[in-house]
């Protein structure tokens, strides 16, 4: 029996049965197939995203998700949820304000290593103070994807980059430890490798009440691994599966990443925090007593 | 999946061949390793996956979690035939 034909047996038998992949329901269908290289990791986060909804069993109608501009910025085009691509590096202020409009919604940031932590870095180390509500998911692949490979903020030094022809010798940023020592009440560093850990990590940041900081590990395989010579999306993921170390509760000083080194991964801090609204509330109260109404209570804020 | 061959596993998987990358994650991140690349091609040119072994094949549906083309995913026979009951009931309340 040729492929084809067993191809054809499958989708009959899908159809009788009435399946599909699960993930489906969360994408916009006519986009698909998306622009993403082959061997891009970003799609795998998109899968576990997904599959944290589908856990959380949250109201989609409750959910909206906020990107950048990069190839992870794309994520919010694809999404089946309000979702909103906006600015340069500006995904984190248009998401508080859209959660300060409406407090009973839960807000998501998906966004790149480049968008949140280079042109929008003022912003996480703001967000994280302030403890605003809200849930935001780094891609890390270590590079500028969309615009042809550039040294980012969390390339480590070493490798080589459009930018950097003689191999980067900058340090690169430890986002865990930026986002804890800012505030972040929940920071956790997996890989694409770490599917499942990964959907646990994001359902369990959306329903955390606070700044949840995840980053996700990702290869970028037509620009980061070809230009060092680090094989294909694949080679790299196999990478993370031998030089993973999970040590979930480290401490964030010492899990900074270096060129094909170790990479520690886990769930590192998980604390309690007042957010921006409870504080502000708290203390309007405070000091205003009967004259100022709570915002954001009566909508049922999360 | 291969039909109606007398050997078959837990699960099988479903794929959909015209949105496969070829990215090979299903392949070899498959626990039983069951998953092979096929020899035909799709229309963009890419080998995509086949359950070459479908005795191993369990249906954890892990191909479906790692996919980043949404090209793949795993059920389980019991759920499949679960659903063929719960769709032929749907069917016959419509007519």
């Amino acid at each position: 029996m040729s492929e084809e034909m067993g191809l054809e047996m499958e989708q009959d038998l899908e159809r009788e049965c009435a399946l599909e992949n699960p993930v489906l329901p969360y994408l916009r269908q006519d986009r698909i197939p998306h622009i993403w290289c082959p061997g891009c990791g970003i799609g795998t986060t998109v899968n576990c995203f997904a599959r944290a909804l589908t856990e959380s069993g949250m109201n989609m109608d409750d959910i909206a998700i906020v990107s950048g501009i990069g190839c992870t910025g794309r994520v919010a085009g694809y999404l089946n949820l309000d979702s909103f691509h906006t600015t340069h590096g500006r995904a984190i202020p248009f998401a508080t304000g859209l959660k300060l409009a409406n407090p009973h919604m839960k807000v998501v940031v998906y966004s790149g290593d480049g968008d949140l932590s280079a042109i929008g870095g003022n912003h996480l180390l703001h967000a994280a103070r302030r403890n605003m509500d809200l849930m935001v998911v780094c891609v890390n692949n270590f590079t500028y994807g969309m615009t042809g490979g550039q040294v980012a903020p969390t390339t480590p030094t070493g490798p080589t980059q459009t930018t950097m022809p003689y191999g980067n010798f900058e340090s690169s940023f430890n986002l865990p430890a930026l986002a804890s020592a800012c505030g972040a009440v929940y920071v956790a560093r997996w890989t694409v490798y770490h599917v499942r850990q990964l959907a646990k990590a994001m359902r369990e940041g959306l329903q955390k009440k606070g700044f949840v900081f995840i980053e996700a590990l990702s290869p970028c395989p037509t620009l980061y691994s070809r230009r060092n010579r680090l094989g294909d999306g694949v080679d790299q993921v196999k990478y993370y599966k031998e030089r993973s170390i999970v040590k979930n509760g480290a401490d964030t000083k010492d899990v900074g990443l270096t060129y094909q080194g170790d990479i520690v991964v886990g769930k590192f801090v998980d604390r309690e925090r007042p957010t921006w609204m409870d504080s502000m509330n708290e203390h309007f109260t405070k000091v205003l007593g009967n004259k100022f109404t709570p915002y954001g209570v009566e909508n049922g804020q999360d | 999946m291969s039909g109606d061959e007398p050997k078959k596993g837990k699960g099988t998987v479903f794929v959909r061949a015209e949105v496969c990358k070829g990215c090979s994650y299903c392949i070899d991140f498959c626990p039983t390793h069951s998953l092979e690349f096929s020899r035909e091609f799709n229309a963009k040119g890419y080998h995509y996956p086949t359950l070459a072994r479908p005795e191993d094949c369990t249906g954890c549906d892990l191909c479906g979690l790692y996919c980043p083309d949404f090209a793949i995913y795993g059920v389980r026979w019991k759920d499949i035939e679960e659903k063929r009951q719960k769709a032929a009931q749907v069917a016959k309340a419509s007519e």
